[in-house]
């Protein structure tokens, strides 16, 4: 189809910080690139790692994690809980032939708006770099999603 | 109606795209949008999609309310706002017209994209995106009940100053039971140290004190200082709170309030925490005159019986016999239903910037020093003296913003301190007509009647230098300028260094959270900023509670304020609590995990994880249970489960799974604009 490429990331937030900081980025008018897509999850320790691996499995080129910042979580010390998941996580993809780059977990507060636009930024250009994941392709995955993995065989 | 999941075709499925003005559709494609998701989005279960100027208008929720009656649809999804915002109104309007509310979701199509995004096609296709994953999303949901909870009458206020006192009168007045916990022997906080509350110049004891009295006569209000809290369990609406009450080695019972155990103590102690340093109380105390409750406290630490094993000259002359030696601490439970915490502030330690001679320099003072000097009832009795507590000084230098908007200690403007310092240019003039310097960086003056005060305080003759103080250094090194102090500057409007000698220097110290503000913060579920202050759920529109509910705070605990905006928040945080009281019932977010037994093979895993202790083991049946009402509905036990045996209601791994694939249906492709969805 074509050799441009734009990463499709899914970022999951916390319902107390960083969806507030996404809430406050846009209050502020402070632009980041559309490439990513927000869930809200309650807490970053809702996040089941299943989560990250269906975004990767559906067509998304990486994933972005984000909540409280130690000693901020809502829930006392759930984020931590999060951050020995995500670890956990890289450690289970490369095996699985993904680079662990290609998850991300960032600490945004409610007030860090325009820093929460920056990690987004920042993680879309990562991404870029990295290039297209094309995980095996998933039965629901969008039929652009496929197109794409398609054009991209060598013919 | 049907509130059943099924197969792609049972749902009937309303999508809404809301223009805000032109705040969604200047940037979305709203018309594109509404169409897209008519036309393919409609295997998902879409029959309806329309675009509105304002959805949250009482018109554009009759639209959503008809068409749930007329085209029966069973789900609604709103793309505009964030649903912090309106989340609430589509729910009820979703309610009113007969839909369970939580079978809406909304897709926030405005902070998320249009307010975020430059090019228009791509936030065009980023709604799509975001509207499909709604839609996915909601077609998982299920009808649920909000959780009704029985509202405490009774609040809790933790911290006794100007905030808290407001707070408590209000509530009090009201009709309802307060407690106030208060670390200190007396309440009255840092109001009660000072001398002149600016601008107006009253005295700061005289308009406290009444209103302490009145708390501490209140029928509805019941004191507990000297105590700490322990531990807090609950939810809004019923938290059981853990107080410490400290041995005081007093009867309260049975004192009288004469003072004469403090006459006759023969130990004297450096007061640093009422006096900041400057005076002595004794080892039994009360901390000032007009002290709510008026029952002395005995300093276990510097008793000369407890150090000694003899003394007693307090019991010896205590008419009632009210010293108790053998006091003990106490530990009480308090159920409330509501807390307002109005902790307030410590001040910035000037020792850190030793620049400044804090500590080393004999004649440097700190600002809360300087209040307790200027105190008609201080140690000094209200003169304005040097250290050797006879000699008024001749000149004076007044240094703003020590330890605040200072990237080496605190970013953050104390914001009470350049009034605090004109005052303090005032009281010197008037008391002492020393020569006056003020070095500040800016003058911040922005409240009713302080401008004016400023001028005022400029016209009395006060020599105002604009320039951060480099160093203040021992005269003693130079000619003739022995017993003075030298004040290094560079005066910024003139663009000079200059150098001043002084008698005697007053630093303007930071207000800073409490040592403890954390550890508070976590001891109630609350968060604090980077600084520590702790945070509010919203900092324009809910100043006063915070992100759980039934928490509320007040005062400088949220960050430096004076004494109008700390009664403000106190009485607002009142209003909070009487309206929840006054509704007697309320309803929580049905966000909560649940544990089905036939899954659940009694691992424990998901027991150590739950930081409410919500979840506990039933050893009998083998089986973990979760008791909804300590459940906060964080979902970590969910995400945790190995067996896949706990359901968090209103999040649940459906829902975010078919969120996900939704969101999928949509590619980033400029090119691929075309919808992707076949």
């Amino acid at each position: 189809m074509t050799d441009h490429f734009e990463p499709l990331i899914i970022g999951f937030t916390c319902n107390w910080c960083s969806y507030r900081a996404a809430d406050m980025a846009g209050t502020g008018r402070v632009k980041y690139p559309p490439n990513i897509r927000l869930i809200r999850l309650m807490c970053s320790g809702r996040l089941d790692p299943t989560f990250v691996l269906k975004a990767l499995s559906s067509g998304a080129d990486g994933v972005l994690i984000t909540g409280c910042h130690p000693g901020e979580c809502h829930y006392i010390e759930q984020n931590f809980k999060a951050l020995r998941r995500v670890n956990l996580l890289k450690r289970v993809l490369k095996p699985m032939g993904i680079d662990p780059a290609r998850v991300k977990l960032v600490w945004a507060s409610a007030a860090e708006g325009v820093y929460l636009a920056k990690a987004i930024t920042n993680f879309v250009e990562e991404i870029r770099a990295l290039g297209p994941l094309n995980w095996p392709v998933h039965t629901h995955v969008s039929e652009a999603v496929k197109q794409r993995q398609l054009a991209e065989v060598p013919r | 109606m049907t509130e059943t999941n099924g197969k792609n075709g049972d749902h009937r499925i309303g999508v809404y795209v809301c223009h805000c003005g032109s705040n969604i559709a200047g940037v979305v494609n709203v018309y594109e949008t509404a169409k897209w998701a008519q036309e393919h989005l409609a295997d998902q279960g879409v029959v309806v999609a329309k675009e509105y100027k304002f959805m949250c208008s009482s018109l554009g929720q009759k639209l959503i309310e008809e068409d749930i009656k007329n085209e029966k649809l069973d789900r609604v999804v709103v793309a505009a706002c964030s649903p912090h915002l309106h989340e609430k109104t589509f729910r009820g309007a979703a309610s009113r017209a007969g839909l369970n509310p939580y079978l809406v979701e909304m897709a926030s199509v405005r902070e998320q994209v249009s307010w975020v995004t430059s090019d228009n096609q791509l936030a065009t296709e980023k709604a799509k995106a975001m509207i499909s994953g709604a839609v996915a999303r909601v077609r998982e949901h299920q009808p649920l009940d909000p959780i009704q909870v029985p509202i405490n009458p009774s609040t809790l206020i933790v911290g006794g100053g100007i905030a808290g006192i407001q707070a408590a009168l209000e509530i009090a007045n009201s009709g309802f039971h307060v407690y106030i916990v208060e670390r200190e022997p007396s309440i009255g906080g840092h109001m009660a140290q000072f001398d002149k509350t600016f601008p107006t110049l009253d005295c700061a004891a005289c308009i406290l004190t009444p209103r302490m009295s009145e708390v501490g006569m209140h029928p509805n209000i019941e004191l507990l200082t000297w105590s700490e809290v322990e531990n807090v369990e609950g939810y809004l609406g019923n938290y059981s709170v853990t107080v410490r009450k400290k041995a005081r080695y007093v009867d309260v019972g049975l004192c009288t309030s004469c003072g004469i155990c403090e006459q006759k103590c023969p130990k004297k102690v450096i007061d640093d925490k009422f006096n900041a340093g400057i005076g002595y109380r004794k080892a039994i105390y009360t901390p000032f005159e007009q002290a709510v409750p008026k029952y002395p406290v005995l300093d276990r630490d510097n008793c000369t019986y407890f150090e000694k094993g003899t003394c007693k000259a307090c019991e010896k002359f205590c008419g009632p016999g009210a010293i108790k030696f053998d006091d003990q601490d106490e530990v009480v439970t308090l159920n409330v239903g509501n807390v307002i915490l109005a902790t307030g502030y410590d001040m910035f330690d000037a020792r850190r910037i030793p620049r400044y001679g804090y500590g080393h320099l004999t004649n440097v003072f700190t600002s809360l020093e300087f209040e307790r000097m200027c105190n008609a009832a201080g140690p000094t009795n209200g003169a304005i003296v040097m250290r050797d507590g006879k000699t008024p000084p001749k000149s004076v230098g007044i240094i703003h913003c020590v330890g605040s908007r200072d990237h080496k200690y605190n970013t953050y403007c104390s914001s009470i301190c350049c009034m605090q310092s004109l005052k303090f240019a005032h009281l010197v003039k008037e008391r002492t007509g020393a020569d006056v310097f003020n070095f500040y960086i800016d003058m911040r003056t922005a409240a009713k009647d302080y401008d004016e005060f400023y001028q005022k305080v400029l016209e009395e003759g006060t020599n105002l230098i604009r320039g951060k103080v480099a160093e203040v250094t021992d005269g003693g090194l130079f000619d003739g300028l022995d017993g003075k102090l030298i004040i290094q500057v560079e005066d910024t409007l003139i663009g000079k260094q200059r150098r001043i000698p002084v008698d005697m220097v007053i630093l303007a110290i930071a207000l800073e959270p409490r040592h403890d503000a954390t550890y508070v913060a976590h001891q109630f579920g609350i968060s604090t900023n980077v600084h520590g202050w702790f945070t509010e759920k919203h900092p324009k529109l809910d100043p006063v509670a915070t992100m759980t509910d039934g928490i509320f705070i007040a005062g400088c605990a949220s960050g430096p304020k004076d004494i109008p905006a700390s009664v403000s928040q106190g009485s607002a945080a009142a209003a909070r609590v009487v309206s929840y009281i006054q509704q007697k019932e309320l309803a929580l977010e049905p966000v909560r995990a649940s544990i089905n037994a036939e899954q659940c093979s009694g691992c424990r895993i998901c027991n150590g994880l739950c930081p409410f202790n919500a979840i506990s083991f039933d050893a009998e049946k083998m089986l973990s249970e979760v008791n909804q009402a300590l459940c906060q509905g964080c979902g970590t036990c969910v995400a945790a489960c190995p067996a896949g045996a706990i359901t968090g209601t209103g999040f649940t791994n459906q829902q975010i799974l078919a969120q996900i694939e939704g969101l999928m249906r949509v590619p980033v492709h400029l090119e691929a604009a075309q919808p992707a969805v076949v």
